[in-house]
């Protein structure tokens, strides 16, 4: 068995006949941490879909956690967490139903959840720091929470794959931090994490491998290798620099400022701040 | 007490009730889902597709549940595939797949216009025609819907919830999407003699929304639905025997009566909830709003 946990080899994927991913080769070993980056519209998702066996037409190889991925065979042992701008918060679905999903290929065939489908739910709740609010109604939560409760749908059928469409989008400083470290913790015991990101020096800097993506691939490795002038301008379609704080050594993601100069005047005076 | 108990005497009436009660509590259940994959129209447009179906049924002599029932659960499949696949979207699928095979009824019968009267039934409902088998029938689509869903809940909810999802957690939505449009296509066959074809979309969405006023949990929903649907079916046929109308035209009636004064009561609940909120807010002197607005630069990106 292929010791990568994802691979795809000259993959490449289309929506309505127009290619959005072409000739993708990657390979991201067993117990890694990716981030996946580049601008709206590069195909973040879409390769994210690919992984997952949602994308309508894609040809070429793709493998998940040993499995073969086709269009509509997604792999098992697969945790996703979708962007939660593609939820309809007014469903009447409350936390626990949602977090109940993730195991649904394994729950019992009764319509009520079993005793210990309860403690389960109620453990992965407690872990991500959402006991209490099992009874909720998913629209009820703050972001962050929201956030968290799908994150908990993925972790509790333990997942060894798990892959995330921006899971700090939308969330304060905070709750991303609580995020990715949540996201370090199952590293660490072993789960493969790949995410999509947009948010590239608080965020993908950090990450010990990072996947640069502008209908295709364009880059990938560890930040010091991908993070520099030339890859991200390829990568983000505009004149990118990085720089390198003095005093922490961080790599620091800026626009150059080619594009046309954008600014905002006011008509009227502005308020008296006390 | 006259008013139940008179039209009872009547075992045309018995039956009707039977009937209407079952057909309540079938499309109530399945309502809500219909309501929640957000194809209100699908139970106005699949009845006028079946209406298509039956035509052809007669023309070829096959027998009405048959042959209406397969023509229903094809449409349900095509705009279920139409809507999904094309990016049309469900209302323009339902649009497309049910007026056109609509078409094909009207034109079949403007060419034989000797079964005319046959289907005004189908158009308007006729509970004085409902027979046993016709009874045994309606209670085994009901049982089964019934069993299918108590079986299918959970892979039905996350279906109904996430169908792209869903599949990648291991639900096969094709097949459960598969077994939806057979249940709504029977149920829309089975209820059309009662209700009547125009009024059909009524009777699967009336129960639903008026649930999802009370409730927002699914669970509940579910239970409230079914049974808001079998009173309204019950009630309906004594008011269409003691007001000599249409019993579809009662039962429907009756749930959008039954759905104004719940819209009314749980409007004046929220109306009240709220000003004791602001109430207690402006007491604390706090102006904090409930829901805090999401900042422009952190809203969530829509990427490919």
């Amino acid at each position: 068995m292929s010791s990568h946990a994802i691979e795809l080899k000259r993959a490449t994927a289309a929506y309505d006949g127009s290619p959005v991913l072409s000739d993708v080769s990657l390979s991201i070993p067993a117990g890694h941490f990716a981030g996946i980056i580049g601008p709206s519209g590069a195909g973040k998702t879409t390769l994210l879909r690919v992984m997952l066996g949602l994308a309508p037409h894609v040809e070429g190889l793709v493998t998940v956690d040993g499995q073969r991925v086709r269009p509509d065979r997604p792999p098992q042992g697969v945790g996703y967490v979708p962007q939660v701008g593609t939820i309809d918060w007014t469903f009447p679905v409350s936390v626990e139903n949602v977090v109940m999903m993730g195991i649904v290929r394994s729950a019992s065939r009764l319509p009520w959840a079993s005793r210990q489908e309860r403690r389960r739910v109620a453990e992965t709740l407690e872990r991500l720091g959402l006991e209490g609010l099992g009874g909720r109604h998913i629209r009820d939560l703050s972001g962050g929470q929201q956030q968290r409760a799908f994150l908990a749908r993925a972790l509790i059928g333990n997942p060894r794959v798990l892959i995330l469409d921006e899971p700090t989008a939308s969330v304060d400083i905070k709750t991303r931090d609580d995020i990715l470290h949540l996201l370090a913790e199952l590293n660490r015991a072993g789960a493969t994490i790949v995410m999509t990101t947009h948010e590239l020096n608080s965020l993908a800097a950090h990450l010990p491998w990072v996947v640069c993506v502008n209908a295709g691939i364009v880059a990938q490795g560890p930040p010091s290798a991908v993070f520099n002038d030339v890859t991200m301008s390829k990568t983000f379609n505009a004149e990118m620099r990085v720089l390198v704080d003095d005093q922490t050594g961080a790599l620091l993601v800026a626009e150059a400022g080619s594009h046309r100069p954008f600014s905002l005047t006011l008509d009227a005076p502005l308020p008296d701040v006390a | 007490m006259d008013f139940f108990t008179d039209p009872l005497r009547y075992e045309f009436f018995q039956h009707g009730l039977i009937v209407a009660t079952l057909v309540g509590a079938l499309c109530g259940l399945m309502g809500v889902y219909i309501i929640l994959r957000k194809m209100s129209y699908i139970g106005h447009g699949l009845s006028h597709s079946i209406f298509g179906g039956a035509v052809v049924a007669y023309v070829l002599n096959w027998n009405f549940y048959i042959g209406a029932g397969l023509w229903g659960f094809l449409s349900a499949l095509l705009i279920n595939a139409t809507a999904r696949r094309r990016n049309l979207g469900a209302d323009a699928a339902i649009g497309i797949v049910t007026t056109a095979s609509f078409a094909l009824g009207v034109a079949i019968i403007s060419k034989e216009r000797t079964f005319t009267r046959n289907f005004e039934a189908a158009l308007f409902g006729n509970i004085l025609g409902v027979t046993r088998q016709d009874i045994a029938i309606i209670a085994a689509v009901f049982a089964a819907v019934l069993l299918a869903v108590f079986l299918g809940y959970r892979q039905l909810l996350f279906t109904t919830f996430d169908p792209e999802i869903a599949r990648v957690y291991g639900v096969r939505t094709g097949w459960v999407d598969a077994a939806f449009a057979l249940a709504l296509a029977a149920t829309v066959v089975v209820s059309m003699n009662i209700v009547g074809v125009t009024l059909i979309a009524a009777a699967i969405v009336i129960p639903p929304s008026t649930a999802r006023l009370m409730t927002n949990s699914f669970g509940p929903l579910v239970v409230l639905s079914t049974l808001i649907g079998a009173s309204i079916g019950a009630i309906g046929m004594f008011l269409s025997f003691e007001f000599d109308i249409a019993s579809g035209a009662a039962i429907v009636l009756l749930g959008m009566a039954v759905f104004s004064v719940v819209f009314a009561v749980t409007g004046l609940q929220h109306w009240l909830q709220r000003r004791s909120h602001l109430g207690g807010a402006a007491a604390e002197g706090s102006e904090r709003p409930r829901h805090a607005p999401v900042p422009v630069g952190l809203m969530a990106h829509d990427d490919h």
